[in-house]
């Protein structure tokens, strides 16, 4: 197993390679470091040698990918592109361009997206997999029609409707939560009541319908008919067995996205004004601040690596055939 | 106790915190009384405990604490905490503003910080040495920090002093010498703080002190001391440092003797070092800034220039103490935020107590703040208004204001309403719900708004949105007459009184020309309007007003252009034109797409050419652009800096200046150097005049609009006046925490029944599904079918 991971970790260095590339040459291919300059430098009284001076501030004085001036390797090696990578896979993120430390922002900004995304996740999963068991359980009867269509009438809503829906019902109406906001410690609940349900209920549609059809193609198997046999409950019959053998396909949905869940959610984030790396990166997004748009899709891109191998370990654990080697 | 001597007392206890939050409602207004047994801290006691009662039966007990929970939740309604409220208990019953901010600044330090959501924060922290006069008009600066307004001397190049009315070509420097109040204090700061032998006590920093530092506030010592003159030419040197790329280093090398000079010195003395290093400016002396004497400092500027003492009321020429400086760059601070581009350093009447730009900003009171007070004098109306009758109070008003970061217009409006934000602007979403527009065209709050005791407060920006012309582009440009008319027609022809009605809401004012309203030098009536693109209609007594000239008119005008029905005369090929704009997405489509219609109107096809902002930058800086629209809005209000912005020698293409649409009139940049230096008075007026009749008749601009700002404050805020150019005035705000907790309980009681609605919906659904299931269960249990259960 550990030469598998060994080898998994240096399969992952050129995706990473590739990410970083990528993002680069899309950051620079809309933006040029003089243009960076002009935003953050506002828009009054800008002169040439202020933009200058800017460049040199934050190293964007190198040429971007290819330095002509230079000899040998430094050709290569003496470029914006790698000034700004190598750090990276260091996990030193530098500072933004407003000059604060991006690894503190988020060590920082990742608890308040965690606190949003992780009761989703453990909510959302166990009320997508009961509602789909149910459905199950009811297959082919007018409760499962009834469930199948609130599923399509729930997907076919945009989120944001249920963001602004959510909002105007139970905060504004009924004055039950805040429309928005967010607080530390205890008082943080009663901020993440709103978004968790509205997070748990955008996702019901989709999610549901999909393990439904997954635990349609276990139900009809002969173990399943064999449990029954046996006289077990249909409700031990669905829970144990037939959600026992339907894991490797819900894990490769669901373990990946476990350490993302610091990433938090753009759009959620944004409207009910959680100060996680969602919004972090919308705003690094509309400032042009390109430092820290590459450390988010940098650490989103490990992360996704990492969430790929907890997949392939929690393999393991729930069918004892899979090996890795 | 007894089991059932425990009921009747929680019974009473539910019942006591019903009563005891109240608010009482009279005539429309809540008079807020709370009971004397009125005691918050009941609505949140904790649940009886099996050892509250050890004689009643746990099942007993369960029910009980079930009972308490719903009658707590329905006690909460009639609490003084809603709880849909955003902030921690208490705090709306204090002295503090709740407002918000939608994008976090960028810098806080005073010789970076150039923009208006900077400002919010900055200027209440820093003391530049003059300020704006909160009342009188037209806007008038005075003494912040400063015994009187600064001295002012003329200077020839041998340096003696010349005549208040020596003309401006002999003046070579002038002096102001400023002579601060003594006395004023800074706001407590760990830079500050000494030890017993009077060393500072955090510099040097020993790495194990700053092992437990994460925050300012983990300095546990602070101290102050009182403001001086060397502070205020210490950050006049920082507009130089290199390292602080300020924006207005290169305005300000223009104007300060000596500044460039300074600037090349600190470049050259920062070259190899790291940036952490603390740069001590004292070593290097400044000509154009030098301290007299412990209260009195000098600053010399270039030639005679009347606009310098308008900078004097930025934060740029706030005092910085070199001891912040020096606290600051000690190792392991920038990592940790504590920069002076975060954590300021004031003498102003608030400093940043929390600064956690991703969630909330808190500025609260400054207790070394100096003696200031609420003007007493104004204009004409202001003590009917009510204006004065705080004249005299010590200020500021407040403990704290609280700007919570909101990004989304939707969640700010909400709360809002339910009184969780003291002030709010009006976005085009929620105009119709707020405002509606009287029959004489006049804005008005809507009935709902009335009734919420909401209050509305309106003033004309001053700033200014223009279409300009790209003055080298070959067809539209020039000084030719052929393009001089057509750019006449097409003034006309973009109609702005139906632009501000369809996209603003009628939040704005047509322009007439390149000065805004409230700025020296604008007319009004019919002295003020444009006469190539406005006819003036009288009223008969003795009044009237301005009406747009009709697009027959403009197609005349294009006719004698050469070209007739918008086709070329001589080539009969049709006359297209290019409006470059940075607006895009479906949202500003209709808005170009007005633009196409109007032009259109003559006949003329307009192509949309519309990019992002580097983009639009980019065309506007090689001269690509042939129609663009831009705005401006004053830094300092002088006529001068806004005519500035058609100054020959400042194009923007070839001197990269604020003259975008490249406009060159060898008359008009003679009168911009003449009127530059003159006091305000007839003189300078009528030359102003002459100016602003030049570029009517060249038209490098269509004149658009200037903004009409429209402020909601709530019936517990104390009106103020609208003051557009001072950022300052959080100090003036008062208001009436005991009535915003009243109104904010009225208006938030929550709302139970789809709770219990909802459960009901959840136990309909499982019902059936649960008899389903023990029915199916029961069925096949038996080889019959017949039910077993």
């Amino acid at each position: 197993m550990l030469n598998y991971f060994i080898r998994r970790v240096l399969y992952a260095l050129p995706i990473l390679i590739g990410v970083n590339l990528l993002t680069f040459m899309l950051f620079f291919v809309v933006n040029t470091p003089d243009n960076m300059a002009r935003i953050h430098l506002g828009a009054k009284y800008v002169t040439p040698e202020a933009i200058e001076k800017w460049k040199v501030e934050h190293g964007y004085d190198r040429p971007l990918l290819y330095n002509a001036g230079a000899t040998g390797m430094s050709k290569l090696t003496d470029t914006l592109f790698v000034d700004k990578s190598l750090a990276l896979f260091a996990f030193d993120f530098g500072a933004a361009d407003d000059g604060r430390d991006i690894a503190r922002e988020i060590r920082h900004r990742m608890w308040p997206s965690l606190a949003i995304a992780l009761p989703n996740f453990l909510l959302g999963l166990v009320a997508y997999l009961s509602f789909a068991l149910v459905m199950v359980f009811f297959r082919a009867s007018y409760l499962d029609l009834a469930g199948v269509v609130l599923c399509v009438a729930l997907m076919s809503v945009s989120g944001l409707f249920y963001i602004i829906g959510g909002q105007y019902l139970v905060g504004k109406l009924w004055h039950l939560v805040p429309v928005s906001g967010f607080a530390p410690g205890a008082e943080m609940l009663k901020f993440l009541l709103l978004p968790v349900l509205v997070g748990v209920i955008g996702g019901l549609g989709d999610s549901s319908r999909f393990y439904r059809t997954l635990f349609l193609e276990e139900i009809h198997k002969d173990y399943v008919r064999t449990a029954r046999a046996k006289g077990l409950s249909e409700r031990v019959v669905l829970f144990r067995h037939v959600l026992g053998n339907a894991m490797i396909p819900i894990l490769t949905g669901a373990v990946v996205v476990i350490p993302r869940l610091f990433l938090g959610s753009l759009i959620v984030e944004s409207f009910f004004g959680i100060p996680g790396l969602g919004s972090y990166t919308i705003e690094a997004i509309q400032a042009q601040d390109f430092a820290i748009v590459r450390s988010m899709v940098f650490l989103g891109s490990v992360l996704y690596i990492v969430g790929l191998l907890l997949t392939d370990l929690s393999y393991t654990l729930v069918d004892p055939r899979v090996r890795l080697e | 106790m007894s089991a059932s001597g425990g009921g009747v007392a929680w019974s009473r206890r539910i019942a006591g915190m019903a009563r005891s939050c109240r608010g009482i409602v009279r005539g429309g207004t809540v008079a807020w009384e709370p009971a004397p047994t009125c005691d918050p801290r009941a609505c949140r006691r904790s649940l009886p405990t099996h050892g509250d009662c050890p004689e009643l039966p746990l099942h007993c007990l369960a029910m009980r604490r079930l009972w308490f929970l719903f009658a707590s939740l329905l006690t909460l309604a009639a609490c003084e905490e809603p709880v849909n409220s955003p902030y921690p208990p208490g705090e709306a019953g204090r002295a503090v503003l709740f407002s918000a901010f939608s994008e976090r600044p960028k810098h806080l330090d005073p010789a970076r910080s150039y923009s208006e959501t900077e400002a919010v924060f900055t200027q209440q922290i820093y003391e530049p040495p003059l300020q704006y006069h909160y009342l009188k008009r037209p806007y008038t600066l005075e003494p912040l920090t400063t015994v009187g307004m600064p001295v002012v001397t003329y200077r020839d190049a041998s340096g003696n002093a010349l005549p208040e009315l020596a003309p401006a070509e002999d003046i070579v420097y002038t002096e102001y010498e400023i002579r601060l109040r003594p006395g004023i204090r800074y706001q407590p700061h760990p830079a500050f703080a000494r030890d017993a032998a009077g060393q500072p006590r955090y510099v040097p920093l020993a790495e194990q002190d700053l092992a437990q530092v994460e925050r300012l506030e983990d300095f546990r010592e602070t101290g102050s001391r009182e403001l001086v003159a060397a502070d205020y030419v210490y950050q006049i040197k920082r507009l130089a440092n290199p390292r602080l790329n300020s924006p207005i280093f290169g305005l300000m090398s223009e104007y300060i003797v000596g500044l460039e000079d300074l600037g090349k010195r600190l470049q050259e003395a920062v070259a190899g070092l790291p940036q952490s290093t603390y740069l001590d400016l004292d070593r290097f002396p400044l000509e154009g800034a030098e301290v007299i004497d412990t209260y009195r400092y000098l600053i010399r500027v270039r030639g005679k220039n009347l606009q310098f003492l308008y900078w004097l009321a930025m934060p740029f020429f706030a005092p910085v103490p070199a001891e912040a400086e020096r606290f600051y760059s000690q190792p392991g601070m920038a990592e940790r935020n504590l920069t002076l581009d975060w954590q300021p350093v004031g003498t102003g009447a608030f400093y940043l107590a929390i600064n956690d730009p991703n969630r909330r900003m808190v500025l609260r009171r400054n207790p070394n703040y100096h003696p200031d007070f609420y003007p007493d004098a104004g204009e004409a109306g202001d003590a009917e208004a009510g204006l004065l009758a705080d004249a005299g109070k010590p200020l500021p008003f407040l403990d704290e204001a609280i700007y919570m970061l909101e990004r989304e217009s939707v969640p700010y409006w909400t709360k809002f309403l339910q009184g969780y934000y003291d002030m709010s602007g009006i976005s085009s979403d929620t105009f119709d719900q707020a405002v509606r527009i009287a029959p004489d065209g006049q804005p008005d709050l809507s009935d709902d708004m009335r009734a919420r005791g909401i209050g509305l407060a309106t003033a004309i920006d001053t700033s200014l949105w223009y279409v300009g012309f790209n003055m080298r582009d070959p067809v539209i440009g020039g000084d030719t007459e052929r393009a001089r008319l057509l750019r006449q027609a097409v003034s006309i022809a973009l109609n702005y009184e139906q632009f501000v009605s369809i996209f603003l809401n009628g939040r704005g004012i047509p322009a007439q020309g390149p000065i805004p309203s409230g700025i020296f030098g604008y007319r009004d009536g019919e002295a003020g309007i444009n006469p190539v693109v406005y006819r003036w209609q009288a009223d008969g007594q003795g009044g009237g007003r301005a009406v747009r000239r009709s697009i027959d008119e403009a197609a005349a005008l294009l006719a004698q252009a050469g070209y007739p029905n918008g086709r070329d005369a001589t080539t009969g090929e049709p006359l297209t034109l290019y409006f470059d704009t940075m607006a895009s997405g479906p949202d500003a489509r209709s808005r170009l797409d007005w633009y196409r219609k109007q032009i259109e109107a003559l006949g003329v096809q307009l192509i949309i050419r519309d990019t992002d902002y580097n983009r639009f930058q980019d065309k506007m800086r090689k001269g690509n652009a042939q129609i663009f629209e831009w705005g401006w809005n004053a830094d300092y209000p002088d006529p001068e800096n806004f005519l500035f912005l058609l100054y020959g020698p400042n194009q923007k293409v070839e001197r990269n200046g604020e003259n975008a649409a490249n406009y060159v009139n060898a008359e008009f940049d003679q009168l911009v150097l003449r009127m530059k230096n003159m006091e305000n008075g007839p003189e300078r007026q009528e030359v102003i005049d002459r100016m602003v009749d030049l570029v009517r008749h060249d038209a490098p601009w269509v004149f658009a609009y200037s903004p009409k700002s429209f402020t909601l404050r709530h019936g517990w805020v104390t009106p103020g006046k609208p003051n557009l150019m001072a950022r300052n005035l959080l100090k003036y705000r008062r208001l009436d925490p005991a009535a915003r907790v009243a109104y904010q309980a009225r208006w938030n009681r929550p709302v139970l029944w789809p709770l219990a609605l909802g459960a009901l919906v959840v136990f309909g659904a499982l019902l059936p599904a649960v008899l389903a299931y023990r029915k199916r269960q029961c069925a096949a249990a038996t080889p019959s079918g017949d039910s077993a259960c």
